[in-house]
């Protein structure tokens, strides 16, 4: 995994509650067997008449500089719904790095740190402050090490991340590697397991 | 200290806990399907990994595949690779596999407890949301990512914090024609969708007590409706009765051996949940949904909220309603009887009942599509495929079919579907299709009125 520590983009906003990974991508572009190249389908439903094809106009991740953001802010449980790590391979591929919401769903929470993509919780407050000094297409400076944020005007906002994560990301470590260096313990448990519960190996 | 049920099998599976709460857990079972599988295969061919306990594994073809032939040619392009892949991983890594056309074939949570899969006190993980399911076995059950299925594949392990605890107590019976269905709609539209976001939910209570494994699988499977990855019901003798002599569940000695360990797993008196909730079972009426999340619900008899969101005049708009109409009446052009919440053998037959002698309105369109090869079996020996077929009702092979709509099975823009799955999101049965979830007995009385009608009238 690539490695993440600080960076600076545009933010585009979309502020709907329950922003659902049907909406992410929808399934007819689930069926690619590769991780790559979902950018184009992020949000088909509501970036384009899937009819001809065309641009829906008042999407924002459709205007200039917005169709360019790297970082994207929300409102209430974004990404709820189904399971699918396609919703964040789209928004990785479309070129999304940050989420800023009201707050997640589990999974996809999950899931975006698994791909390099770092969910942001904020109070609303926040989120309409931060809505405010994007508007005009103005950078947000991201710093994952110090957890903050800075906007153009030079305000700091923090943000948490549990540590492990964070490591994680900084790192872009892949969490398979890390588990096995626990191969041992992971076999004793095996083998306990095996006497307590026999049952539960067939 | 007195625990919860969750609390305990989480114990009971935690190889070691981090400083900061994050534990590595094991995982006694993991489910996988086409979707969300062949990026994790393609991971560990890359860094030459095996699977480390192949064993634990059960794989199914039913996101893609098709109901109406066995035949892949009629799916499209895309799906037929992603059906073929999965052939391909299954021999490649020697998986327990039921592909398309295998009696045992059907939608992944509704044959792995056929099978005696899931067991009370294990811990199963499945790339897809509907993995509480199985979280009506007394199971710690949840939903995983691409990622994490192969993390599992390689280590059979994860690692993550346990959530915290809440309790939903249902007192009381059910009134007819209401549903394990109807109590988790009203739930979701009490807590909302993100209600349980953070939390496992222990649905306790005399009203959960009672129903059966079929009616709990169909509870805990919309736990995540609710936000919540997990969903539990504490095991008993239902449970017990239920897995007895299935295939995979244990057998002899170690049947024994394992019910009295089963016996151990509930929550104990006196255990502190962070958050809980009681209703009464006489409350819940049957449900149905009127907008675009499942927390968009109303019972039958009401009428649509009027809304003052952006986020709620969206999916008004969306499903061409509006606010302060009756849901009843509504007009309908679809009926999809089936999927993992509501495709099991006792929603055949509650259908049934309903549909016997009468015919499906000039202007609907159903379809009945049970969750497994062993359940339309099942219901044909029961003669039920009859009475679907005498109303006018297509019987189909099984899968996820409408559920999500990712096979040929699917309803055109403003098309409008009474549908027994879980999910009323936009797109989610076709683009711009409008999906009003409810019990198989609602979308029964649907079916015959061509409209949204109360399945009490008729029962
Ligand atoms: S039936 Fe629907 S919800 Fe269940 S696994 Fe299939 S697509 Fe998912």
């Amino acid at each position: 995994m690539e490695k993440f520590t600080t960076f600076e983009g545009i933010a585009g906003s979309l502020l709907l509650d329950n922003i659902d990974t049907d909406m992410i991508i929808p399934k007819e572009y689930l069926k690619t067997i590769t991780r790559a190249g979902l950018g184009k389908f992020a949000f088909a439903e509501m970036r384009y008449n899937l009819k001809d094809d065309s641009l829906i106009e008042d999407f924002v991740l459709n205007q200039a500089p917005f169709n360019k953001s790297s970082i994207l802010i929300s409102s209430k449980n974004f990404g709820c719904g189904s399971s699918r790590e396609h919703a964040p391979w789209a928004l990785g591929d479309f070129g999304l790095k940050v989420i800023i919401a009201e707050s997640f769903a589990d999974i996809f929470f999950n899931n975006c740190f698994k791909n390099g993509i770092l969910p942001i919780s904020l109070d609303k407050t926040t989120i309409l402050e931060l809505v405010k000094e994007t508007q005009q297409g103005e950078n947000l400076k991201i710093d994952l090490p110090n957890q903050e944020i800075t906007t153009i005007s030079g305000k700091k906002i923090s943000f948490k991340v549990e540590e492990f994560k964070k490591e994680c990301m900084i790192n872009g470590w892949d969490d398979i590697s890390l588990t096995l260096k626990d191969e041992s313990s992971i076999k004793d448990f095996e083998e306990k397991q095996k006497q307590s519960q026999p049952w539960l190996w067939i | 200290m007195a625990k919860t049920l969750y609390d305990k099998i989480w114990e009971n599976h935690e190889i070691k806990r981090e400083e900061d709460g994050t534990s590595l857990i094991y995982i006694d079972r993991h489910l996988v399907h086409e979707v969300t599988s062949p990026q994790a295969f393609e991971g560990l061919r890359l860094a030459k990994r095996e699977i480390r306990q192949l064993s634990k594994v059960l794989s199914v073809a039913d996101h893609n595949t098709p109901t109406h032939t066995l035949s892949l040619d009629d799916c499209n392009d895309s799906s037929k690779i992603q059906l073929e892949t999965l052939n391909k991983n299954a021999k490649e890594f020697n998986l327990r596999y039921y592909p398309l056309g295998d009696k045992n074939n059907g939608v992944c949570h509704v044959v792995a407890p056929e099978k005696g899969f899931v067991l009370p006190g294990a811990t199963l993980v499945c790339g897809d949301s509907h993995t509480a399911t199985h979280g009506a076995f007394g199971a710690i059950a949840f939903g995983i990512g691409t990622s994490e299925v192969e993390h599992v594949f390689a280590t059979q392990t994860l690692r993550q914090k346990p959530v915290k605890n809440m309790r939903i107590t249902i007192d009381g019976t059910l009134e007819k024609a209401v549903t394990a269905k109807d109590i988790a709609l009203f739930v979701i539209s009490q807590i909302g969708t993100a209600g349980g976001t953070g939390y496992a939910i222990e649905f306790a209570g005399s009203g959960i007590e009672s129903l059966s494994m079929e009616q709990r699988m169909t509870l805990c499977n919309m736990g995540i409706e609710g936000g919540a990855r997990v969903a539990i019901v504490a095991p008993d003798q239902t449970t017990f009765d239920y897995l007895k002599d299935k295939p995979l569940s244990p057998k002899g000695e170690n049947w024994e051996k394992a019910v009295a360990f089963w016996k151990s797993l509930h929550t104990d008196t006196g255990a502190k949940f962070d958050k809980e909730y009681t209703w009464k079972a006489s409350e819940i009426l049957p449900q149905v949904t009127w907008g675009t999340s499942p927390e968009d619900c109303i019972n039958v008899t009401q009428s649509i909220p009027k809304v003052d969101n952006p986020t709620k005049e969206r999916a008004l708009k969306y499903v061409g309603l509006n606010g302060g109409d009756k849901i009843a009446g509504t007009p309908i052009n679809w009926v999809f009887i089936g999927s993992c919440t509501n495709g099991r053998i006792e929603d055949f037959r509650s259908a049934s009942q309903i549909l016997k002698g009468k015919k499906v309105a000039p202007n609907v369109r159903a379809i009945a599509v049970p969750g497994s090869g062993l359940v339309k079996e099942q219901a044909e020996k029961e003669g039920l495929d009859v009475i679907f077929k005498n109303a006018g009702f297509e019987w189909r092979l099984p899968g996820c079919s409408m559920c999500l709509a990712m096979n040929p099975d699917f309803a055109n823009p403003e098309e409008r579907v009474a549908s027994t799955s879980n999910r009323n999101f936009e797109g989610r049965q076709g683009y711009l299709s409008r999906t009003h979830l409810m019990n198989p007995a609602m979308a029964a009385a649907a079916a015959i009125e061509g409209k949204i009608a109360d399945a009490r009238q008729y029962l």
